[in-house]
């Protein structure tokens, strides 16, 4: 299936659906039906995406940050790339881990990075930075006293 | 298995926790795993990582794309050529460069000699974590061949900084072929002495069959990849899937195994250095002359938007998303890493296991921990 494919079904219950100007295999979903759409997508007998690679989130200032979610099929060889736009302020989306195990540790690195929240992860802890750190380092606003510029 | 005989059954018995790690010889880097054991079983395993966070997709937004190169190799230490390649191939694709077919050859080249070296220290480390020592002075005598040929390519053993967007960074040293060939003719029959000292083996077979099964559902909701997939019967090998550089024109098998337990997995990855010496014999006699490089610019934009690219890694399928804002900096670089997900598979293959088969658990994955905290 191509992109144009994925579009048509996706609209026909989602019509906001739209296609992904940056990326020319990707799509872009409203935030709330993420969960809705994945399921589709992999249970569904025509796209039986199965497999998913990963997701992360881009940070946009000074309003939007992203989230990307990447699909594979093992069986049908195609490959499908979802965006949703979330307020940076603060920033949620719905939780895919009950489809696919690796999203948990996805997730998790998502929360750790870009302070993007999944509600319904059952275990919601930092993943690479230590439990206790302050902030979300990958944010393009994040300050640390490491990488402020020095007086020459 | 663990028996249990009516006489223990009595003796009140409680869960406890032991920590293995984070230094710990066989983890690879620095992995922590705490335990829930009741006795010697294994009841849940839950992976720490994060000890190796060198934030090389922070570092990476703050370098030009060419600078990023170097950063890179340090993604993982045993395969540092396809830690490039992928980069590159992601950034080639959002600039459409197309890097001259000499250069196309010698990059695939270089992924195979490292596929070699890197299942070569593979099968070294893991009969070192099933306690056979001898197996691993095999392995690295033949290993250290590989590495020279790296180091008259590019002058480095370990991080190459070889590749470049738009070619590779210097051409191949005249005697190379010769040199490769000669180390193909020596070291072929070699794999069967490697196999050997394994195959036929009652102890390494009581070891390795029927542990650590890895069944191809729960492969793919972990999104397993590489020889550790096809281990289990799901034939998915990104070069043949989406083939890139001249992959497409080359001929080569890709093994399947069967069961999906450690002794699978280690079958997989014999047979895949045989194919790559029949694909490294292939490339030295269709490699074309001609330039090797075809971009002079080190400094350059790219035009704004993202791409995803991935390729076939000794471990897995490896890949890199790249964002660009249209300046001469990613504005976001993701690295997709098969160590990542092999990890994570542990909460669920090591349960009902005992101390030991955790180390051939998950030596037998290939982890590599730098490649799974970046």
């Amino acid at each position: 299936m191509k992109r144009q494919d994925f579009h048509r079904k996706l609209t026909e219950r989602w019509p906001e659906t739209g296609l992904d100007e940056d990326c020319e295999n990707g799509l872009v979903v409203p935030v709330e039906a993420i969960h809705d759409i994945m399921q589709l997508l992999r249970d569904d007998p025509e796209t039986e995406c199965d497999y998913l690679d990963f997701i992360t989130a881009v940070d946009h200032p000074p309003e939007h940050m992203h989230v990307v979610y990447s699909l594979y099929s093992l069986g049908k060889q195609h490959r499908i790339q979802l965006k949703v736009i979330v307020d940076r302020d603060a920033p949620t989306a719905p939780t895919v881990s009950h489809l696919w195990t690796n999203a948990e540790w996805n997730e998790r690195e998502t929360y750790d990075l870009y302070g993007v929240v999944f509600p319904g992860l059952k275990d919601p802890r930092r993943l690479l930075m230590p439990e206790d750190w302050e902030g979300h380092p990958m944010r393009k606003d994040y300050l640390h006293a490491n990488l402020a510029s020095k007086p020459d | 298995m663990l028996t249990t005989d009516t006489d223990t059954r009595d003796i009140r018995t409680e869960e406890f926790e032991l920590n293995m790690g984070p230094q710990h010889p066989s983890t690879h880097g620095v992995l922590r795993m705490i335990l829930k054991m009741d006795g010697e079983k294994v009841m849940h395993c839950d992976p720490i990582i994060g000890y190796l966070h060198r934030s090389i997709e922070k570092l990476a937004e703050s370098r030009t794309f060419t600078q990023v190169i170097p950063v890179t190799d340090r993604l993982d230490y045993c395969t540092s050529m396809t830690s490039n390649y992928v980069y590159v191939l992601a950034v080639e694709a959002l600039g459409d460069i197309s890097p001259p077919p000499r250069a196309e050859y010698i990059r695939v080249i270089m992924s195979e000699l490292n596929r070699i070296a890197s299942h070569l220290l593979w099968y070294g480390t893991f009969c070192l974590e099933i306690g056979a020592t001898t197996p691993f002075l095999y392995a690295f005598r033949d290993r250290e061949k590989v590495l020279d040929l790296f180091e008259m390519t590019c002058g480095a053993r370990l991080l190459y900084n070889y590749l470049r967007v738009g070619g590779v960074s210097r051409d191949l040293p005249s005697n190379f072929m010769q040199e490769m060939i000669g180390f193909l003719d020596y070291w072929e029959p070699m794999i069967a002495e490697y196999e050997d000292l394994l195959d036929k083996n009652p102890i390494f077979y009581n070891r390795a069959q029927g542990v650590g099964v890895l069944t191809p559902e729960t492969a793919r909701r972990y999104a397993v990849s590489g020889p550790s997939l096809r281990a289990s019967g799901v034939n998915y090998d990104v070069r043949r899937a989406e083939p890139y550089s001249v992959y497409a024109d080359l001929k080569f098998d890709v093994p399947l195994g069967q069961s999906g337990d450690v002794f699978d997995r280690y079958r997989m990855r014999m047979d895949e250095m045989r194919q790559a010496a029949h694909i490294l014999r292939q490339c030295a006699e269709n490699i074309p002359a001609g330039k090797f490089l075809d971009l002079h610019n080190w400094r350059f934009t790219l035009p704004k938007g993202e791409v995803y690219k991935h390729i076939e890694s000794p471990r897995g399928d490896i890949g890199c998303y790249l964002v660009s804002d249209g300046g001469d900096k990613p504005w976001r670089c993701k690295f997709r890493t098969p160590s990542y997900v092999h990890i994570q598979l542990f909460q669920e293959l090591i349960r009902d296991v005992l101390i030991p088969d955790i180390m051939a658990i998950a030596a037998s994955f290939d982890i590599v921990l730098p490649e799974t905290d970046r």
